[in-house]
């Protein structure tokens, strides 16, 4: 973890966990989709936020974990919830919405008013960073 | 309209799922979890067409969503038709995975073994709605049937390829492993064994050595990506700092890689030959005292560290005086190899640096990539090393921040600034610029001047501490003038945080390679004409040797006084946080470093061990110093980008101007006539073309290479066609930049109109849907006779029960009405 402990006080945990997608990373990735983690599920994850997995694959499960309501494709209210929580709730309103219209602008290419799993792909072709931002290192 | 007679679009028959809720306003209802998909369509073998299991608990913790504002509200009928679709199962459903995947490995073995003609290709990229079979279709296929169909097409593939595309499937690690075991079996096994017993057991030999060595080789990789240096620090300050501040370290990683490539060949053919065989010893040599490390002189001068310590001659083995004319065993000619081994390295070193630096441009530049700014910012920008709270605040803020500035950026281009505000920008502008080229023209007069008097003084070659004053006067010009540089940045204020980033690099760096351009002018155009008499080359190692230890020196007093001593100030006195860590300068000073080390190589052969043992140091102090003191950059910063660019800088100013330093040391500059191995020559490079010579005359075997040398080195008009080619295989290459472009663009446009057709054909699809149970009602309330002998239902339950009756005429009429 960073550390050379092995029992950790609930604050030093709590220190550790501050990313915003946690749940939804768990939820992704566990069998019933409840968060739940098997060690066979546990493994697939670290597998996929490894240096060495494929850029697919990556952009295939970074697409799920956005993907809040599970419908297969991220809608407004999607990007919505993403925004909140990667600003931690301190944009506007309107200044969040504005966010998501220019991100639909963008990466929606048939103009459905929602990002498909290739447009996803597609628009993560074009962020080199990507690679490197969706990796944890263990 | 394209061919609608392939469809046969049955409306279901539920028997089961009474609890089916009518309003189509939840399309999340009519979904379900991966577990419950994957078990349906296991269990969907004897029944035909769909049947969705409704979902069971109610109280699983998500809520249901309300329907996006303005869409369409179609009947459920319709949605379950929507829910099967290719682009929504894919996502969720095993099979759908593995289907999927097994055209795709189909599409690239027939891609392999043959062109397709040109009547079959088709013309879009995306697969288009046209080419996918439904599921719906009779001749539904069990998960395992695709299965195995997906293991034989892969057992067609290539090792590589076929890794390739497992390792590309979203599936779990234990199916990816059961996929890759069935299909390593060997080709022989498909084919019929009879009367093959010794081929078999051949070819399963060979199949078990290679599976040995593949895991053997997955081993070692393993071993060595767990042994790689700094593993746990690297990760510590990924966890705590973030990507942009581990840029500058694995970049102080890279250096050190570049360095231990140098020194390799140097050590071997320079270094340990010449330990082998050391000169006599000439006058008495001085002991050690302090400030030997400092100066470099004293008892270092004359050992294997500088360029006179090497002797002229052929050294031979056979006995302890080297002679004249080496006809023994093993005759090494020092000169020679000086000559070939510095060249050597310092071309291992250029292909090394241009391969990487191409390599992380491929991977950093992508075609359009400076569009979509807002999605990348909010999809690629949250980086999933960072692990503690506080660092992941400062991370939220980054991203708040940067989403602000951009909002305010396109409100600023949608509301453009007065003339008046923009010509007063323009004016801040130059006027820095102004200030920046004023200031680095200022430091190399300043340089300049100081470096005459220097030599102009009578004991100009001393051994005191009076050598040290020239790189001291260096190293404290280039500080001042980036802290100079750092206050007028804050001073005009930018509205790109990038553009400032890039101007700030840009002038610390013409400020240090004017400073290292007069130093080159003052060692070899001054120094040389000056000091003919003792060692002048020795003179210019030294020189470097200083300037690498005073700049760390400044280095270390920098992370002490700049981060430590401004750290306690701000938090006690100023109240404010902790200091940000300056990528950019820390960078530009490893550049610097490296940059003179590279200047020095020729001269002092075992410099790149002096930075080695430099940067060791310095990751250490800094990584200590930034833990201690320092916080994250607030501003965003593109760090794949940032890694091209610093390569770049590494590779053109900075590894650029060191080869032709050394090109010129080389070709045109008179070694001194007392020591090193070139002292009976008019220039270094003449070694060279005297052995060419002698080999001509002697007349061997291999006079192939006098040849060559006369005419691929010494004519030009090779070097004009090498030029030629390269500026056409340039040219091409822009050419084909281009015309991708103008594809991709083109596929969006398709891609466009895909997404129009699919709009149409699912409001087509929900109209005739609607005319269907509109008629149906008709039918059931002005002939109720025709519900006899089954449950009549109201239609307000659906269409479960109408169905049963209707069903057989249904199906022509909903396309022949159309």
């Amino acid at each position: 973890m960073g550390n050379k402990q092995t029992v950790f006080t609930h604050e030093q945990l709590e220190e550790y966990q501050d990313n915003p997608f946690r749940q939804r990373i768990a939820q992704v990735f566990s069998q019933d989709g409840d968060g739940h983690m098997t060690l066979e599920n546990f493994l697939d994850m670290f597998s996929v936020m490894s240096e060495m997995a494929p850029r697919d694959l990556k952009a295939y499960y970074a697409f799920k974990i956005y993907d809040f309501n599970n419908d297969d494709y991220i809608c407004a209210w999607d990007l919505e919830q993403t925004v909140t929580r990667l600003t931690r709730g301190e944009l506007s309103a309107e200044e969040v919405t504005l966010v998501c219209e220019k991100v639909l602008d963008e990466a929606d290419s048939d103009h459905d008013g929602r990002l498909s799993l290739e447009d996803f792909q597609n628009m993560i072709l074009r962020a080199p960073d990507f690679l490197s931002t969706f990796h944890i290192r263990i | 309209m394209a061919q609608p007679a392939a469809l046969v679009l049955e409306v279901p028959e539920a028997a089961g799922d009474a609890d089916l809720e009518l309003s189509p306003c939840e399309e999340s209802d009519v979904h379900d979890s991966f577990h419950r998909l994957i078990q349906e369509q296991s269990l969907r073998v004897a029944e035909e067409g769909l049947e969705l299991l409704p979902r069971g608990a109610a109280g699983r913790g998500r809520q249901t969503l309300p329907r996006p504002a303005g869409a369409p509200v179609h009947s459920s009928a319709t949605l379950r038709v929507l829910a099967s679709m290719p682009s929504r199962t894919i996502g969720r459903s095993r099979g759908a995975i593995i289907s999927q995947y097994y055209n795709r490995t189909v599409r690239l073995r027939r891609r392999r073994n043959s062109r397709p003609l040109l009547g079959n290709v088709v013309r879009s990229a995306r697969p288009s709605l046209r080419l996918y079979d439904l599921e719906l279709d009779h001749t539904v296929m069990e998960e395992d049937e695709k299965r195995s169909l997906l293991v034989k097409e892969l057992q067609g593939l290539s090792m590589a390829q076929r890794d390739h595309m497992i390792r590309n499937m979203p599936l779990s690690l234990g199916e990816k492993r059961w996929l890759r075991e069935k299909s390593w079996s060997p080709k022989g096994k498909q084919q019929g064994q009879k009367g093959r017993g010794g081929t078999f057991s051949c070819s399963r030999l060979r199949y078990s050595c290679i599976l040995a060595l593949h895991s053997l080789g997955l081993v070692l990789l393993s071993g060595l990506y767990a042994a790689r240096p700094w593993r746990y620090a690297l990760k510590q300050i990924g966890g705590q700092f973030g990507s942009s501040v581990l840029s500058y370290f694995l970049f102080l990683k890279t250096l050190l890689a570049f360095n231990a490539l140098m020194l390799l060949p140097l050590l071997a053919f320079l270094v340990g030959v010449q330990a082998a065989f050391p000169p006599d010893p000439s006058g008495l040599v001085p002991t050690f005292s302090g400030l030997e490390l400092l100066t470099g002189r004293g008892c270092f001068t004359h050992t294997v560290m500088y360029y006179g310590y090497y002797s002229n001659t052929t050294l031979s083995q056979s006995c302890a005086s080297p002679r004249e004319t080496g006809q023994d065993s093993l005759p090494y000619n020092m000169p020679l190899a000086y000559l070939f081994t510095v060249g050597a390295a310092f071309f291992i070193t250029c292909i090394t640096l241009v391969y990487s630096m191409s390599h992380s441009f491929g991977e950093s530049y992508r075609v359009g990539s400076t569009k979509g700014i807002h999605a990348l910012t909010v999809f690629c920008s949250w980086d999933y090393k960072v692990t503690q709270k506080r660092a992941s605040r400062v991370q939220q803020d980054s991203i708040c921040t940067q989403l602000k500035e951009l909002l305010a950026e396109w409100q600023l281009r949608e509301r453009p600034q007065s003339a008046c505000g923009q010509l007063w920008q323009a004016a801040m502008l130059g006027l820095g610029w102004l200030l920046c080229l004023g200031t680095t023209m200022g430091c190399a007069a300043a340089v300049l001047t100081f470096s005459e008097v220097m030599i102009q003084r009578p004991d100009a070659d001393g051994q005191g501490v009076e050598l040290l004053a020239l790189p001291l006067v260096v190293s404290v010009l280039n500080l001042g003038a980036s802290y100079l540089f750092r206050g007028l940045a804050t001073l005009e204020r930018h509205d790109s945080p990038v553009l400032e980033v890039y101007m700030a690099i840009c002038r610390s760096l013409i400020l240090k390679m004017a400073v290292l351009g007069v130093l080159c002018y003052h060692w070899l155009g001054r120094r040389v004409a000056k000091l003919q008499a003792p060692c002048w080359e020795d003179f210019v190692g030294q020189e470097l040797y200083r300037f690498l230890v005073v700049d760390f020196i400044f280095t270390l007093l920098d992370s002490l006084f700049g981060e430590l001593v401004w750290r306690l100030i701000s938090e006690k006195k100023l109240k404010r946080q902790k200091p940000e860590f300056d990528i950019a300068r820390n960078v530009l000073d490893l550049i610097y470093g490296q940059t003179l080390t590279w200047l020095g190589v020729l001269f002092s052969p075992l410099l790149p061990a002096v930075q080695m043992l430099r940067l060791l140091l310095l990751f250490y102090v800094k990584k200590a110093s930034l833990m201690a003191n320092c916080q994250a950059p607030r501003r965003p910063w593109l760090a794949s980008h940032m890694s091209t660019v610093f390569l770049t800088l590494l590779c053109f100013p900075s590894f650029l101007g060191a080869a032709v330093f050394l090109c010129y040391a080389v070709w045109q500059v008179k070694p001194s006539s007392t020591c090193g191995p070139f002292r009976t020559l008019n220039t270094m490079y003449e070694a060279g073309t005297v052995w060419v010579h002698r080999l001509e005359r002697a007349g061997s075997g291999a006079s192939w290479l006098p040849w060559l040398h006369h005419f691929l080195v010494e004519n030009t008009f090779f070097l004009f066609l090498v030029s030629a080619l390269l500026l056409a295989v340039i040219y091409l290459n822009i050419q084909v930049v281009k015309a991708q472009r103008k594809v991709i663009c083109l596929l969006k446009e398709q891609i466009r109109n895909e997404g129009e057709d699919k709009v149409f054909l699912i409001n087509k699809l929900h109209s005739v849907y609607e005319a269907g149970e509109r008629r149906r009602r008709q039918d059931l309330f002005t002939q109720p006779w025709l519900a006899l002998g089954s449950e009549i239902f109201l239609p307000s339950t659906g269409i479960k029960g109408t169905c049963h009756q209707a069903r057989p005429s249904l199906s022509p009429t909903f396309f022949n009405s159309d």
